[in-house]
């Protein structure tokens, strides 16, 4: 299936020197909702605005639905909506106006139902003639939702939407999206809650520094995360595995007075107790046993960290 | 063409006009009134007549040009300073708008918004002396291309500013001197002849002069020299603005 974006060897580099996107190659595939997740600074932003057209990619192509977004602009961008991180409003207008306005801007013709189902779904209607500035944070966020909603985008960026919002207005955040999703619309959204990714993406892509160090779909990557380690330290060091052995699969570390067993917890049987028995049976004593288990968030770490 | 976005933004505009409307309307046509009551009635009675028109009525043009000029370079250059200072001109940025298309919105609107001003002005002045527009046409001709070239100046100032201390500092250091020196309130022969040919180098001379022709056939320079003059500087605004969007200056990262 063609990706519905697809960026490929995508750099920028700033007026001031800074390298905020190295390399960058990423498809986002029609209907999917990808989560990209990143530590402050590592380039989420910058990667949405040259998507969007915000921000002028020094080298590298970025296509929309196989147009060019610099060459079709007008195509490419009329068909994304986009919500960015920071609360821009326009304080003295009222939530009507600025709603609309955000639809004539993007080409549409004046559709009040539309309007008026957007600022329905994200509870402003009984607020649409107040002016911008008489609302709540919150409010003021749905609002810029409503406006990147208004022209019925194919595409939807969220930049950090739930930073610094109330649970409630999480909860209807991931309800938007995902009625959003059952209408087709391709949603991707940046954050740096973990639980979020899990919670609601298809997809997870991690940036940092400026790199896309990993892409992977939300379910395998969670098949990984329930891989458990079960660790046995030995009470004597040996050279190799008995080949009685063999069928776990064990790692031997640490100069030999370490086996690592690697099992699926989301298989009926995890095979301890017969790793156990038969380490018994071949006479090799262990002084303490512990598991470990991954998270979404220890691959992050890692990942993160070990760039640095 | 995205003519909805153009109409978007205009009305958009104009909406702010309507919204701020004693700021908009009722402040120019009050400080008209006073320029009238201090220039034509306190020392209007010591002059009586310049080029045999009243000196009331001679100040008329000059006077509507004042706040043409202000009026267009501060709607134009707030209207686009303010979404770069609030932010907001993510969305124009992000949207499937040309330059051409954004210009048009945004000067058209200031444009547009300090005609109206201009012909109220004109009628407030009726109300204190009596008024003649030889060329009804002309006169509309430079109130509009005034207008719009001084709408496109300020929106050029308004991508330049990035700060409300730029946003003020040309019109406030350079174009009201400029308006005050153009023999807005006296016609230049009655100045003494080195200051005569110092003002020949300010432009709105221009300006003002072929306006007040349009109304008194009264000019200090020939009429086809003010509108050489204000297409040279249409021109040149037209060119700058070209260049910003060509170069993305100070617009696009």
């Amino acid at each position: 299936m063609n990706p519905l974006i697809s960026v490929s060897n995508l750099d920028k580099t700033y007026a001031d020197g800074f390298n905020a996107l190295q390399n960058v190659s990423l498809d986002i595939v029609d209907g999917e909702i990808l989560a990209l997740l990143g530590p402050n600074g590592a380039g989420k932003t910058t990667l949405i605005s040259a998507i969007c057209g915000i921000v002028g990619a020094t080298s590298g192509t970025i296509m929309v639905a196989g147009y060019d977004n610099v060459k079709d602009y007008r195509r490419t961008r009329s068909l994304i909506g986009l919500v960015p991180q920071e609360l821009a409003t326009d304080s003295f207008e009222s939530v009507w106006n600025t709603v609309s306005f955000s639809r004539g801007l993007f080409g549409k013709k004046p559709d009040p139902q539309h309007i008026e189902t957007v600022l329905t779904d994200l509870s402003l209607w009984d607020k649409k003639d107040n002016r911008i500035m008489e609302l709540s944070g919150g409010m003021k966020r749905r609002v810029m939702i409503a406006k990147a909603l208004s022209h019925e985008p194919r595409i939807l960026f969220l930049d950090e939407p739930t930073a610094g919002v109330d649970v409630e207005l999480r909860k209807d955040m991931w309800g938007l999206v995902n009625k959003l999703r059952e209408t087709g619309v391709t949603i991707i959204l940046t954050t740096h809650y973990i639980e979020e990714a899990e919670e609601i993406a298809d997809r997870i892509a991690i940036i940092n520094k400026g790199k896309i160090m990993l892409v992977e779909n939300k379910l395998e990557l969670m098949q990984k995360l329930g891989k458990k380690q079960c660790i046995l330290d030995l009470r004597e060091p040996i050279s190799e595995i008995p080949t009685v052995l063999d069928s776990f699969h064990l790692e031997l570390t640490a100069g030999g007075s370490q086996l690592i067993y690697t099992f699926d917890t989301t298989k009926e049987r995890t095979g301890i107790t017969s790793l156990l028995q038969t380490m018994a049976e071949a006479g090799i004593k262990f002084k303490d046993l512990k598991t470990e288990q991954s998270s979404l968030q220890d691959i992050f770490v890692n990942l993160v960290s070990e760039r640095q | 063409m995205n003519t909805q976005a153009v109409k978007a933004i205009f009305t958009y505009e104009m909406a702010r006009m309507k919204r701020t409307l004693f700021q908009s309307v009722v402040s120019p046509v009050i400080s008209t009134s006073l320029y009238f009551v201090v220039f034509g009635s306190a020392i209007g009675s010591r002059i009586t007549e310049v080029n045999g028109v009243s000196y009331g009525s001679f100040i008329v043009p000059g006077l509507i040009m004042l706040s043409l000029l202000t009026m267009s370079i501060s709607n134009a250059s707030f209207g686009f300073f303010f979404p770069k200072f609030t932010g907001t001109i993510y969305e124009l940025l992000s949207a499937p708008v040309s330059y051409f298309e954004i210009i048009l919105g945004y000067v058209g609107a200031a444009a547009c918004k300090s005609i109206i001003v201009g012909l109220i002005i004109l009628a407030t002045a009726g109300f204190f002396v009596p008024l003649h527009i030889a060329h009804p046409v002309w006169m509309l001709f430079f109130l509009v291309i005034t207008a719009i070239t001084f709408s496109l100046f300020g929106f050029i100032i308004g991508i330049w500013a990035d700060n409300f201390e730029k946003l003020q500092i040309i019109p406030l250091l350079i174009i009201t001197p400029l308006v005050f020196l153009g023999g807005s309130f006296y016609s230049i022969d009655m100045l003494p002849p080195v200051w005569q040919t110092i003002t020949l180098f300010n432009p709105v001379l221009y300006l003002i002069s072929g306006f007040r022709w349009s109304f008194y056939e009264i000019a200090d320079v020939d009429v086809m020299t003010s509108l050489l003059v204000i297409t040279l500087f249409f021109a040149l605004c037209i060119i700058a603005v070209w260049w910003i969007f060509k170069t993305g200056y100070k617009v696009k990262k």
